[in-house]
């Protein structure tokens, strides 16, 4: 899968290029000749389409950031003047806005994926443990850009998830004033928040260029969890095979996009955020973006402020422990009941913990809050390592090809018969 | 396994009827905005122009005595919009005095007529929020994106189907607003509302039956008011409404023949691979 390049340019000009810079060749190997398991589903498209999003993102991004003013007195009204009187500004802010949404739903999906064919096992603990760290610079990135439009609830954001650090016993406070620039979020915190959202992106791009040549290198995972072991029997080449696959997917993906975008652009975006930011009227209910609701509903599920925070952090570190967790030799939940069956359960916690993160915090709900965020580190540090040794998993097959061509030849003789 | 599962479904059904029963508690004190049907909504809404004008009427001669609507004159002239010739909309600028962004070469703030690039200004009484306050006790908030800065739950499992087409619900905002102008049901409490989260409303009612004399023989009727005015206010927070589902539905359609088209494509070229 690595190693150096067999692919000879056609042209003179190509071969002078490729002699002295072989980017083509690496274009070519890891993008043309880079065999893909022939068995791969529609799971294995989200890689794509993620690229794809960041594209969206930086693009729309930097677009606005031409006409965006990061200043608490024009921020609002420079956000009015984008919808109002640019030029399709309209269109670039609910892409970019809608985009986050998107951005995340695919970002979920490929976690998931991840988790339920045990994507992140040796050979790929690094591989996984980059694509944590892309996904923590995504929420940050999405937090920092919810604040720019300095709506009352981008305020109200800023100040509760700033505040957390003041629960760091001794310098929390001086940390928080430090980050604001002040005594309270204010103009210099805006400043230096559009400064950092227009920087994380791009140490993203740099992350996601690691995470897919530590791909590139260990090769893809698969549906079935066994290693590629004959390359002409078991992988097919990505271009054209993976590539088709990864356009249509896209494609439908882009339908999904459109759809937020042109009918329902308000959809995700809290009313609040439509009035201007006033430290004296905080909303009635601070809630953030549905995509890191389940994390706040881990913070406020925690009586103790500092440990509410640790717990937050936890959760999402916790993924990076993943490989070690769980030691079952076998990757995909298609060969492990069990794990299956917890891997749903865990999939319905993170939805219940996002819902409770919408609500207004009852004694009820809290309770049942306090259940699922024990479910949720229960999976992990429970679940994963006793079914790592307990479970009765099914028969693997031998190869990826044993996996498919059974069941194709099976279906070519029912279709002749 | 099933052990697990119904234990499941038991806690699941168990936290639904907790949720379900604090609903409806909650559900008979503060009623939610009934829905109203809008020209502006679905897929192919746009917005009735003789209504916009009519709701810039109610909005003139009354709502402007307190509440600001910081759009620029000239948006009344959008064809998509409330449609108002240009010669109409200069003479409408001109009968208001702004304030000059500049001071003249004498270094004096001055005022003079307005021009469709201006600011439709502030009312005259409140020169801002802080004297607005002081006078109503809470400032009037700003008309120009209320539509889209009110809103109120939907709860689950509805704003679930919220999303979905054909059943897509983007009018919150305005329903609230609509609501609103129809929740003064106490007439001994004016401050009293039946929508309003707690119902203890800063503004008083503020149009009642035949308060504006409509010219194109529409009833005066505050129902009629308040869908013209909630309609003018969703324009104005959202002018591009219309050109956004027109480009929607030429973007969609191109969607749907590329992605059918590389589906037939990707099975094509899959075929070649067995």
């Amino acid at each position: 899968m690595s190693g150096p390049s067999t692919y000879v340019p056609k042209s003179a000009i190509g071969r002078w290029f490729e002699s002295r810079l072989p980017l083509m060749g690496l274009v070519h190997s890891s993008f043309v000749a880079y065999p893909v398991p022939r068995n791969l589903n529609y799971m294995w498209t989200f890689g794509a389409i993620l690229s794809f999003m960041l594209v969206a993102q930086i693009v729309t991004g930097v677009v606005l950031a031409m006409h965006y003013v990061p200043s608490a007195t024009e921020a609002f009204s420079s956000i009015n003047h984008i919808m109002r009187d640019v030029n399709y500004g309209w269109l670039v802010r609910y892409m970019h806005t809608n985009g986050a949404t998107l951005f995340f739903l695919a970002c979920y999906t490929h976690m998931f994926r991840g988790i339920y064919y045990g994507s992140f096992k040796a050979p790929r603990e690094l591989l996984w443990i980059i694509g944590v760290v892309i996904y923590f610079l995504m929420a940050a990135t999405a937090f920092l850009g919810y604040v720019l439009p300095w709506g009352s609830m981008s305020f109200a954001g800023a100040t509760v998830i700033t505040n957390l650090l003041s629960a760091i016993p001794l310098v929390g406070t001086a940390i928080t004033y430090w980050l604001w620039g002040g005594y309270a979020v204010g103009d210099p915190t805006l400043n230096r928040f559009f400064s950092l959202h227009y920087l994380l992106p791009f140490i993203i791009v740099g992350a996601v260029g690691l995470h897919v040549w530590a791909l590139h290198v260990t090769g893809q995972n698969n549906p079935d969890g066994v290693e590629v072991k004959n390359a002409e029997r078991d992988t097919v080449a990505f271009t054209p095979y993976a590539t088709i696959k990864d356009v249509f997917a896209l494609s439908v993906w882009l339908i999904i996009y459109a759809w937020l975008i042109f009918y329902i652009p308000n959809y995700v975006l809290d009313a609040d955020n439509s009035n201007i930011a006033n430290p004296l009227a905080t909303p009635a209910h601070v809630v953030p973006e549905w995509y890191l609701l389940p994390f706040y509903a881990i913070l406020r599920a925690i009586p103790n402020k500092l440990m509410g925070v640790i717990a937050l952090f936890a959760s999402i570190a916790i993924l990076a422990f993943l490989p070690w967790l769980d030691r079952s030799p076998v990757k995909s939940a298609k060969y492990r009941p069990t794990y299956r069956f917890f891997f749903w359960v865990f999939v319905v916690i993170c939805i219940g913990l996002g819902w409770l993160g919408s609500q207004e915090p009852t004694e009820g709900l809290t309770l049942i809050a306090r259940f699922l965020t024990v479910g949720y580190f229960g999976f992990f540090l429970v679940i994963m390592p006793l079914l790592s040794f307990t479970e009765k998993t099914k028969p693997i097959p031998a190869s990826i090809a044993d996996a498919v061509l059974p069941k194709k030849a099976d279906a070519t003789a029912a279709a002749q018969a | 396994m099933i052990r697990f599962k119904s234990a499941a479904l038991a806690s699941a059904a168990l936290a639904l009827s907790f949720g379900g029963f604090a609903l409806a508690q909650e559900e008979a004190d503060q009623p939610k905005p009934p829905r109203q049907e809008w020209s502006f909504a679905g897929m192919f809404g746009t917005y009735d122009q003789a209504q916009l004008q009519r709701g810039f009427q109610v909005y003139r001669e009354v709502c402007s005595n307190c509440h600001a609507l910081s759009i620029p004159f000239r948006a009344l002239a959008d064809p998509d919009g409330p449609g108002y010739g240009e010669d109409q909309v200069k003479t409408l600028a001109a009968s208001y005095q702004v304030t000059n962004a500049e001071p003249n070469d004498k270094g004096e703030i001055f005022k003079r007529p307005g021009t469709p690039a201006d600011l439709i200004p502030r009312p005259e009484a409140y020169p801002n929020d802080q004297a607005a306050a002081a006078v109503l006790g809470k400032a009037p908030p700003d008309m120009n994106l209320l539509a889209k800065a009110r809103k109120y739950e939907r709860g689950f499992p509805w704003f679930v189907f919220d999303a979905l087409p054909g059943l897509e619900y983007q009018e919150v905002g305005s329903d609230y607003i609509d609501a609103i102008l129809n929740g003064y049901t106490k007439p001994d409490d004016p401050q009293w509302n039946l929508y309003y989260p707690g119902h203890k409303i800063a503004m008083p009612q503020p149009i009642t039956d035949g308060a504006v004399k409509y010219t194109d023989g529409t009833a005066p009727t505050l129902s009629n008011y308040s869908k013209d005015i909630t309609a003018f206010l969703t324009w104005a927070a959202e002018p591009n409404l219309p050109e956004r589902k027109k480009i929607g539905l030429r973007v969609m359609l191109f969607l749907f023949v590329l992605a059918g088209l590389l589906y037939f494509t990707k099975k094509r070229v899959g075929e070649a691979a067995h």
